[in-house]
C-alpha cells in the first residue's frame, strides 16, 4: 500500500510506535524539536535527493512559515490549524515565486541562486518591523486547536506535531512513490532523456520544489507554535547548510534518512550544549568523517548493508 | 594510513563513554542554571567568566549550614533563541533548575523570559542590553541586573556632552538594535543641548571594511564618533578608526563594549575611548577584594560588569532563599523575585542598592575614558572615570517603561 515495500512498511511502524512511545521515556519538547527537523528535512530531500537539485536556501521558506504562523496567532489570534497552514501556503507562495526563477539551473548555479535568494528574504526578515528585526516574534501563544482543543500542555500539541509530521511524511512517500516521481527520479538520472521522452521538465521540477516550500513551511509553523518564538535563527543561511547536514548524515535519497539524520543533530545540539563549543566542532568532526566515511549517511548504509531499499 | 570504517564507529562508540555520567540525586536544594554563550560572539563578554562569578557567590555566600544545598550548571545557547527556549524548557521541566542567570543576546533574553514567566521560575538576567526587559516585555519573575540600552545611551551620551564633547556624529549598524541605540543616545545628546551633525547606516551583518564610514565621519567635523553597534562590529570600527588617524581630532564613544574588548584590542589602539559600564574592577577596595577571587579563575579574563551582576545577582538570590526557606523559594519564583525588591542589597561589586518594582537593579553608570599606554600602570589598568550617573538617574523613568504591572 501508498507504495512501500516490505522493509519499508516494518520501518514505518517501528518508526510509528517509537513517536508513540518515546514521550513517556524522552522529553516531548526535544521530540516536537526533532519532529519538526526531521519534517523540514524530509521536505528538503524531496528536491535533492529525488530531484537531484541541491536548494541552498530552504531556510527561507521554513523561516517565513514560522514567521508568518507566529505573526497570525499572536496578533489575529488565529487557531493552531489555521496558523500551521498558512505557514505552509507561505511557503508554497514564496516557493513558486523563488523556484520559477531558480529551476532553470542546475547543480552549483541552482544552488547560489536559491542561496542568493534565501539571504534577500534573510535581509527582508530582518528589516521588516513585523518581524521584529533581531529580537524576532516573541511569546506566541499556543492557540487552541480547532478553537477548542487547548495546546497549552506539553504532550498536547506533541500529539499535534506527530500527526502533522505523519502526514507531510506519506505525503512525501506517495509523491515519491507515484508516475510523478518516477518522472522526478528519470529527470535526476537524465534531464534531457526525460525532455526527449515528452515530458516538461521545468513544470515537474517546479511543483516538486513547490511541494517541498509547502512542507518547509508547515515545519516553519509548527516549530515555531511548539516553542512560541520565530526568529532570525529559522531563516539564517547557516539553518540551510545544517538540513543539507541532517540529509546527508541520515542517507541522501532514503525515505527514513532525513528523519534520523534530524534526530541525530538536534540531540547533539541539545544534549552536547554543556560542552559550550565543541557543539560546533563535533557537528563538523561528524559531517567530515561521513562523508569520508559513510558517504550514504546512516540509514543508506544501514539499507546497503541489508540490501533493502529505505 | 588506511582509515577502515569499523576503527572509526569503535572510536566514536568509546567518544560516548565520557557523555554517560552519573547524574547527580535528588537533594534538596536549589538549583542554579547559566545560560550563556560558550563559543560565539560574546563568549568572552560572558561565557566560562559568568560561570566562574555564579559559582564565586555560592563560594561567598556558604551555603554548607543555611539549611539547603546549592548547585551550579551552565549550557551554552549558541545565540540562538531556539536552543536557549529548549534549554530553559529542559532545565525548569527535567532538571529541577530553580534560577537562569546571565542570558546574554536580547533575542534569547526576551525568549527565556516568557518561559521563567510560564513555568513561574526566577529569571535573574545580567547579560542582556535590551531595556524592553523591563519595558513592555517586563514580567514579575525577572530582575534586569547590570545595564540596559538607556543606561547606556543616557551615560555615555549625556555624559559626553557635560565633558565637552557636543557634536556628535553616528555609525549605526543597520538593524532594530543599532537603530534603537541610535535614536536614545540622540535623545540625550540633544537634552544636553548637543548637536548631532549626522549619521550613517552600515549593513549588518557581515560588513568588515569601514573606510568610507570613517571618512563620512570624519567629514562631519564631529567632536564625538558614537558607533552605534556591538561586539566585533565595535572591535573593528575602532580598529580602523585608529588606523585613519581619526582618534585624534575626534573622539570615540563606543555605546556597547565591556573591558574585555578593551584588552582584546590594546591600549595602543583603544586609547582615548569613551565607553559606560557599572562595574570596574579598581573602583573601590570592595570591587578590587572581589576581582582578587575570581581573576584567576578564568585565564587572560578579568570580570567586566555582565560578571559582576551574574555575582551579584546569584548572592542575593541566595540571601533571600535563606530568608524565605528553600522549599517555599523553589516552589513560588514569583514570590522569590517580590521577596527580593523588597530586601537591600548589598555586596562587593556594586554596594548598597535596591531592586526596583518594574524588576530594574537600580545601579550606578560610570562613563570611562580608556587610558593612554603610559598611564597605564598594571595589568588590566584601562579606565580612568569621566562621569558618573546616579542609579536612580541611571534607569528608565518608571512611567517611561509602560510594564503592564506597574502602575504609576
Amino acid at each position: 500500500m501508498w507504495g512501500f515495500s516490505r522493509a519499508q512498511a516494518i520501518a514505518f511502524v517501528v518508526m510509528v510506535a517509537l513517536i508513540i512511545v518515546c514521550p513517556w521515556v524522552l522529553y516531548p519538547v526535544f521530540l516536537m524539536k526533532v519532529l519538526c527537523f526531521a519534517l523540514f528535512a524530509c521536505a528538503f530531500n524531496l528536491m535533492i535527493g529525488y530531484v537531484g537539485l541541491l536548494s541552498f536556501g530552504h531556510a527561507a521558506f521554513f523561516g517565513m512559515g514560522s514567521y508568518i504562523a507566529a505573526w497570525t496567532a499572536k496578533h489575529w489570534g488565529i487557531t493552531a490549524e489555521a496558523a500551521i497552514l498558512l505557514g505552509g501556503a507561505t511557503g508554497a507562495i514564496l516557493g513558486l515565486v523563488l523556484g520559477y526563477i531558480a529551476i532553470r539551473r542546475q547543480g552549483l548555479y541552482f544552488a547560489m541562486i536559491t542561496l542568493g535568494l534565501a539571504q534577500m528574504v534573510y535581509f527582508f526578515c530582518l528589516q521588516a518591523p513585523f518581524t521584529g528585526g533581531e529580537d524576532g516574534i516573541q511569546q506566541v501563544p499556543r492557540s487552541p486547536l480547532f478553537g477548542v482543543i487547548s495546546m497549552q500542555p506539553d504532550m498536547h500539541i506533541y500529539w499535534l506535531v506527530a500527526v502533522v509530521f505523519l502526514l507531510g511524511f506519506l505525503l512525501i512517500h506517495r509523491v515519491v512513490h507515484s508516475p510523478f516521481g518516477q518522472v522526478l527520479k528519470a529527470i535526476r538520472e537524465n534531464e534531457p532523456r526525460a525532455t526527449s521522452l515528452g515530458y516538461r521538465t521545468d513544470d515537474y521540477k517546479l511543483i516538486a520544489f513547490v511541494l517541498s516550500t509547502f512542507l518547509a513551511g508547515i515545519a516553519g509553523g509548527t516549530k515555531a507554535l511548539v516553542f512560541g518564538i520565530a526568529t532570525l535563527t529559522d531563516v539564517h543561511y547557516s539553518m540551510s547548510g545544517e538540513v543539507v547536514l541532517m540529509v546527508l548524515l541520515g542517507g541522501l535519497g532514503t525515505i527514513f534518512g532525513p528523519v534520523m539524520g534530524a534526530l541525530v543533530l538536534s540531540a547533539m545540539e541539545n544534549y552536547l550544549a554543556q560542552f559550550g563549543a565543541w557543539v560546533t566542532v563535533t557537528q563538523g568532526a561528524i559531517f567530515m568523517i561521513c562523508v569520508l566515511a559513510f558517504r550514504r549517511g546512516i540509514i543508506g548504509e544501514i539499507g546497503a548493508k541489508l540490501r533493502i531499499q529505505l | 594510513m588506511q582509515l577502515s570504517r569499523r576503527a572509526l564507529v569503535g572510536g566514536a562508540a568509546l567518544a560516548t563513554i565520557p557523555l554517560i555520567r552519573p547524574r547527580a540525586q535528588g537533594q534538596p536544594g536549589v538549583k542554579i542554571g547559566v545560560l550563556t554563550d560558550m563559543s560565539g560572539t560574546y563568549a568572552n563578554t560572558t561565557g566560562m567568566t559568568s560561570v566562574v562569578c555564579t559559582k564565586q557567590a555560592l563560594e561567598d555566600f556558604g551555603v554548607s549550614g543555611k539549611g539547603f544545598t546549592a548547585e551550579v550548571i551552565y549550557a551554552d545557547h549558541q545565540n540562538k533563541p531556539d536552543i536557549g527556549v529548549s534549554i530553559a524548557r529542559r532545565w525548569f521541566d527535567q532538571d529541577g533548575v530553580d534560577v537562569i542567570v546571565d542570558v546574554p543576546t536580547s533575542s534569547v533574553a526576551l525568549a527565556v523570559q516568557g518561559v521563567c514567566r510560564e513555568k513561574n521560575k526566577v529569571y535573574i538576567n545580567s547579560g542582556a542590553a535590551s531595556a524592553a526587559l523591563t519595558g513592555v516585555d517586563c514580567s514579575p519573575n525577572m530582575v534586569h541586573w547590570t545595564y540596559d540600552t538607556y543606561m547606556l545611551a543616557k551615560s555615555t551620551g549625556g555624559g559626553m556632552v557635560k565633558t565637552g564633547g557636543d557634536s556628535w556624529f553616528f555609525i549605526t549598524a543597520d538593524y532594530a538594535f543599532g537603530h534603537q541605540l541610535q535614536k536614545d543616545t540622540t535623545a540625550f545628546v540633544t537634552g544636553e543641548k548637543g548637536k548631532v551633525l549626522g549619521s550613517v547606516a552600515y549593513p549588518f551583518p557581515g560588513t568588515t571594511d569601514f573606510s568610507s564610514f570613517l571618512v563620512q565621519a570624519q567629514a562631519s567635523r564631529a567632536k564625538v564618533l558614537g558607533l552605534a553597534s556591538a561586539g566585533t562590529d565595535t572591535v573593528n570600527q575602532i580598529k580602523q578608526a585608529n588606523e585613519f588617524g581619526l582618534t585624534q581630532t575626534m573622539k570615540l564613544a563606543a555605546l556597547l563594549m565591556t573591558i574585555g574588548d578593551v584588552h582584546a584590542l590594546g591600549l595602543a589602539t583603544a586609547h582615548g575611548l569613551n565607553l559606560t559600564e557599572s562595574f570596574y574592577w579598581d573602583l573601590n577596595d570592595r570591587t578590587r577584594a572581589f576581582t582578587d577571587r575570581v581573576k584567576g579563575k578564568v585565564a587572560g579574563n578579568w570580570p567586566n560588569m555582565i560578571h559582576a551582576g551574574c555575582y551579584s545577582g546569584t548572592l542575593h538570590y541566595l540571601k533571600t532563599v535563606a530568608d524565605m526557606g528553600a522549599a517555599k523559594a523553589k516552589a513560588d519564583g514569583r514570590a522569590t523575585i517580590a521577596r527580593m525588591k523588597a530586601m537591600p542589597v548589598d555586596d562587593d561589586c556594586f554596594g548598597k542598592t535596591t531592586i526596583r518594582e518594574d524588576g530594574r537593579h537600580l545601579v550606578p553608570a560610570y562613563l570611562f575614558e580608556v587610558k593612554q599606554p603610559s598611564e597605564s600602570k598594571g595589568p588590566w589598568d584601562y579606565y580612568k572615570l569621566v562621569h558618573t550617573t546616579p542609579a536612580d538617574e541611571a534607569a528608565r523613568p518608571l512611567a517611561d517603561g509602560h510594564c503592564p504591572f506597574v502602575h504609576v
